[in-house]
């Protein structure tokens, strides 16, 4: 019995270690991706503006035929696909990423991206000696819900780049900010570990909270994507009427994915991870059917979720309406993880209510 | 070589030069007309259209002209507001005042979860509570602006999805629209040319459709396919599972009822209104709806931390019950936690509460046992400190052989600190160190004033205190198997050496659940189905050049960009371009620089 308590209390040691251990890598890819930036800002390709203004010159050929014959090989040949945008959306292509095109820049990327993933695997390892020490699913007060809620955003992030997905603009943002979320966990949050309330016994536990730090961590994603957005939209936006951006924002925003892309890409995460919300929030119904007797009492975390929810239907509904799409389509992708995001700090700092015996 | 394909290649070539990427960009496209055709209905979602708002034009002189223009008035008008209602613009607004308008219900008080912070905000806030009870914010979620909204959302919703339904079914029905004349301003494309005849290609790409499960027909020149109606159905199912939830919850909130009940140990509880001690229901509920069936609480566990700082902290709450279905069905045992409700017959069975009844006996004069019973007191700390009254209502008599009530205000921790260690306050939730405080009274209990009685507060207006020596109101700490004698041999009473635990819960039964839970199933389900799925179209012309070669073009259009229609596109071109065999490599144009690879590998 105390044995075993002892084994716990160095389990729970470990995994602070890891944690610690885990922010220390973080910052070492942090100033990577910093290099990066620096060593790609030397190249100054401004294809942005090409492709935005010399319209006589730089619109790609209609293809007539595009089959090329490899003689000889196995290989099956396959007609090209030629894709085009939309008529009314500009043509630009993506920026080449942080290192711009520079060989350094790529090399610092490189070694960023292989840092976030060591990172991500020693708070991985972090997050389930935790587990393991408290004997139970790490979800029972903030300090680990945002440990995990932080690894499984960079889980995301290393997924999608796994899974070739052009990303790597994420790197900058997602690190600097999963520092920080770590720095609140170890320093404000900070709860020793311990067993939960019985309230909190259930696999619904596993299931709710679960999804709802995966949802969390692909919103987030989200807006990230939709911020960069909106920059680089007004960016494309100067350029096309002639403006000219400042060095700094030229620099930066150059090197990023067009506008487009990024709207494109904020808008799949969301709409991936809208379903698994609607099935967490009906999950915690049934859960707090089980728990409280009824599953629905518009106590402070239910009312934000479906607020949340609402938002995040907003947001979908707008971007099927034509005059919404774009620019106030991403507005209101922002209030709502901006209402996700007060779900799940404000709620439990500001608002008391059922959910709140959970550390904070 | 027939005349229109002939002009559909010299189209291609002239495309070839004059289409630069800013004149696309600011979509001058000359045949857009042409493309929309393509594109038209792909979706069912409610186009955006301006309707005016007077419909009257002239009034003709008299009562019957007068008439004429109101009922072109009313009809108009009403018109226009429905088809305001239920666009895609007033669903956007909507939905977005159902998310402001949940916000202060969050932020404050409701009556609904907490009716003494209600109580306490009004005594803080003198000026602010009235204006906040005329708005309706403290009861936010039933108030009549927020029911408003919903309502008109909902109504919105059914004007939107029935002619979407009609407009979906009728999308099923038709086929989809031929190719238009240039394939290459679509979003995806590829060509290449064979030696197969253009009617042999025909043949193999509506094979090859019909085999991808496209919906696919030949339309002149080319073949027209169109796959992914599950998209629409997923949306339509989505936007009616939400109806079904709507109508379930409020159902449910029409028939439901719940009711609490305290059972000791030992003590059982049949489903009756009668043996509730407290009960509400919702307005359309009839006690007959009651589902018979009984429970006997056998034993209830408690456990606690005992070291740490978290010590006190409860670890497990289990009762374990003897249950039985029906008037008099077959006993069968269970146990019930605080996640873990008992659903018997429709009716779900909660574990709320817990607390400790000691068992007392108290004796006349005469030493006649006139009471012993278990009494239940009521916990008012974390660590179980309890407090409640003992009443003795009949069969006992002073020594003067009058009947009178006796009654007793009892206090009780389960783990006592230790005479001299501070109050009289329960140091930790499980009995160790048991210890019942009792002062005595004497005189009417006043229960049969017919005002319904706090069972655990003790009403001393009619009783008198039993004085003790010093002429002070006679009170005693009992540890278990303690008695204190009454003054002047009026009797005595016994904390006896047993402790019983009692549990409380809560009985409640809502019909619409599994509505509400297969409406939130199906929900779910048409979500996915419609945010996974792209409906997407694809032409494949096959035509005979200028040159006697069969030229084929394929064209992929979906609702919205996606990297997956290229891919698509390249696979179907794939597969095709082996089943037509290439014509020679003959002095062709280089092929598109910024051309993406079919196998899929496009930016994202
Ligand atoms: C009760 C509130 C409502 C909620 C929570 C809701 C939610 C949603 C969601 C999440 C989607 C995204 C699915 C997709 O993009 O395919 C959607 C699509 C859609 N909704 Fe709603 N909706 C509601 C009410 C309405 C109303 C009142 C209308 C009609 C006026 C409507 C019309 C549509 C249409 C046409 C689409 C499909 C857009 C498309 O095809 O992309 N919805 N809705």
């Amino acid at each position: 019995m105390t044995l075993a308590a002892a084994t716990n209390e160095n389990l729970a040691e470990i995994s602070n270690v890891l944690i610690y251990s885990a922010m220390a890598v973080y910052t070492l890819a942090f100033f990577a991706h910093i290099a990066e930036w620096i060593f790609g800002s030397r190249s100054k390709v401004s294809r942005t503006a090409a492709a935005l203004t010399d319209k006589g010159t730089a619109g790609r050929q209609a293809p007539a035929v595009t089959v090329k014959s490899k003689g000889g090989t196995a290989v099956l040949e396959r007609p090209q696909v030629v894709t085009r945008s939309a008529s009314g959306t500009r043509d630009v292509p993506d920026g080449p990423g942080a290192h711009g095109g520079d060989e350094k820049g790529d090399l610092y990327g490189r070694i960023a991206v292989s840092l976030t993933v060591l990172a991500f695997l020693v708070e991985a390892s972090g997050v389930l000696t935790r587990a393991w020490s408290v004997q139970r699913a790490p979800w029972g007060n903030m300090y680990e819900f945002n440990i995990t809620f932080s690894t499984v955003a960079v889980g995301v992030y290393v997924t999608l780049l796994a899974l070739k997905k052009n990303v790597r603009w994420l790197g900058l943002p997602l690190v600097t900010t999963v520092l920080l979320d770590l720095g609140l966990a170890v320093t404000v949050l900070y709860t020793a570990s311990d067993q939960l309330v019985p309230a909190l016994h259930s696999y619904w536990l596993w299931i709710h909270v679960s999804t709802a730090i995966l949802c969390g961590a692909v919103f987030y994603v989200g807006a990230v994507g939709t911020l960069l957005y909106l920059f680089r939209d007004s960016y494309e936006n100067k350029l096309a009427n002639g403006g000219q951006p400042g060095r700094f924002a030229t620099s930066v925003l150059e090197r990023l994915p067009a506008a487009a892309t990024l709207d494109k890409f904020s808008y799949r995460v969301n709409a991936a991870v809208f379903p698994l919300w609607t099935f967490t929030i009906i999950a915690g119904a049934i859960w707090a059917g089980d728990a409280w007797g009824r599953y629905w009492g518009w106590d402070p975390k239910e009312t934000w979720s479906f607020i949340t929810w609402v938002a995040y239907a907003c947001y979908l509904h707008a971007r099927a309406t034509a005059g919404w799409k774009g620019r106030k389509a991403a507005y209101l992708a922002l209030i709502a993880f901006g209402c996700w995001l007060f779900n799940y700090y404000g709620v439990n700092i500001f608002v008391s209510g059922k959910h709140s015996y959970a550390g904070v | 070589m027939s005349k229109t394909s002939q002009k559909q290649s010299t189209d291609v070539e002239t495309h070839q030069e004059t289409d630069p990427v800013g004149e696309r960009a600011r979509g001058a496209a000359p045949d857009e007309g042409d493309l929309d055709e393509a594109g038209s209905q792909l979706s069912t979602a409610p186009v955006e259209t301006v309707v005016p708002g007077s419909f009257g034009g002239v009034r003709a002189p008299g009562a019957a002209g007068w008439l004429a223009w109101a009922w072109r008035e009313t009809v108009g008008w009403t018109r226009w507001f429905w088809r305001q209602l239920t666009s895609m613009r007033v669903a956007l607004i909507l939905l977005f005042l159902l998310s402001l308008g949940a916000i202060p219900g969050s932020l404050i008080p409701q009556t609904g979860s907490d009716e003494l912070k209600v109580q306490d905000f009004k005594a803080a806030h003198t000026t602010l509570g009235p204006i906040y009870e005329k708005l309706g914010l403290f009861n936010v979620y039933s108030s009549v602006w927020f029911s408003a909204i919903y309502i008109l959302l909902f109504v919105s919703l059914i004007g939107c999805i029935v002619p979407r339904t009609w407009q979906f079914v009728g999308q099923l029905r038709g086929r989809p629209p031929g190719a238009p004349r240039r394939l290459t301003r679509l979003p995806a494309y590829a060509t290449w040319r064979t030696e197969a005849e253009p009617e042999q290609v025909r043949a193999a790409a509506l094979a090859l459709l019909k085999k991808r499960r496209f919906r696919a027909h030949t339309a002149g020149d080319a073949v027209a396919a169109e796959k992914g109606f599950l998209r629409e159905a997923g949306n339509l199912v989505f936007h009616i599972a939400l109806i079904v939830m709507l109508i379930a919850f409020a159902t449910g909130q029409l028939f439901k009822s719940e009711g609490g009940k305290l059972i000791l140990e030992g003590d059982g509880f049949s489903n009756t209104l009668t043996q509730y001690d407290d009960f509400k229901s919702g307005s359309l509920f009839n006690s007959d709806d009651l589902a018979p069936f009984s429970f006997q609480l056998d034993d209830f566990v408690g456990t606690f931390e005992r070291t740490g700082p978290n010590k006190g902290t409860a670890r497990t709450f289990r009762a374990d019950v003897t249950y039985s279905e029906g008037a008099d069905g077959k006993e069968k045992k269970t146990s019930i936690e605080v996640n873990k409700p008992l659903e018997i017959d429709g009716s779900k069975v909660y574990l709320i509460g817990h607390g400790y009844a000691p068992v007392v006996t108290v004796r006349d004069g005469r030493g006649k046992v006139v009471f012993q019973q278990a009494v239940p007191l009521l916990p008012i700390d974390a660590n179980i400190t309890s407090t409640g009254a003992i009443k003795v209502l009949d069969g006992y008599a002073d020594k003067n052989g009058k009947k009178e009530q006796l009654g007793f205000n009892a206090f009780f921790v389960p783990t006592f600190a230790g005479a001299g260690h501070g109050e009289m306050l329960s140091q930790f939730p499980e009995l160790d160190f048991p210890v019942l405080a009792l002062s005595a009274y004497h005189g009417s209990l006043g229960v049969d004033s017919g005002i319904p009685q706090n069972v655990y507060q003790l009403d001393t207006s009619k009783m008198k205190e039993f004085k003790d020596a010093d002429g002070e109101l006679l009170k005693k700490r009992l540890l278990p198997g303690e008695t204190m004698k009454l003054p002047d041999g009026a009797g005595s009473i016994t904390f006896e050496k047993d402790v019983k635990q009692w549990a409380t819960f809560q009985i409640s039964q809502q019909p619409g659940d599994g509505w509400a839970l297969g409406g939130a199933i199906a929900a779910i389900a048409g979500l996915a189905g419609s945010l996974f799925i792209q409906r997407r179209r694809v032409w494949v012309r096959a035509t005979t050049g200028n040159d006697g070669i069969t030229v084929v073009e394929m064209a992929g259009l979906g609702r919205s960009e996606s990297a997956k229609l290229p891919e698509e596109l390249g696979d179907l071109a794939a597969v095709l371009y082996d089943k037509t065999p290439p014509a020679p490599d003959t002095g062709e144009p280089t092929p598109d620089p910024q051309a993406v690879p079919a196998e899929g590998a496009e930016k994202q």
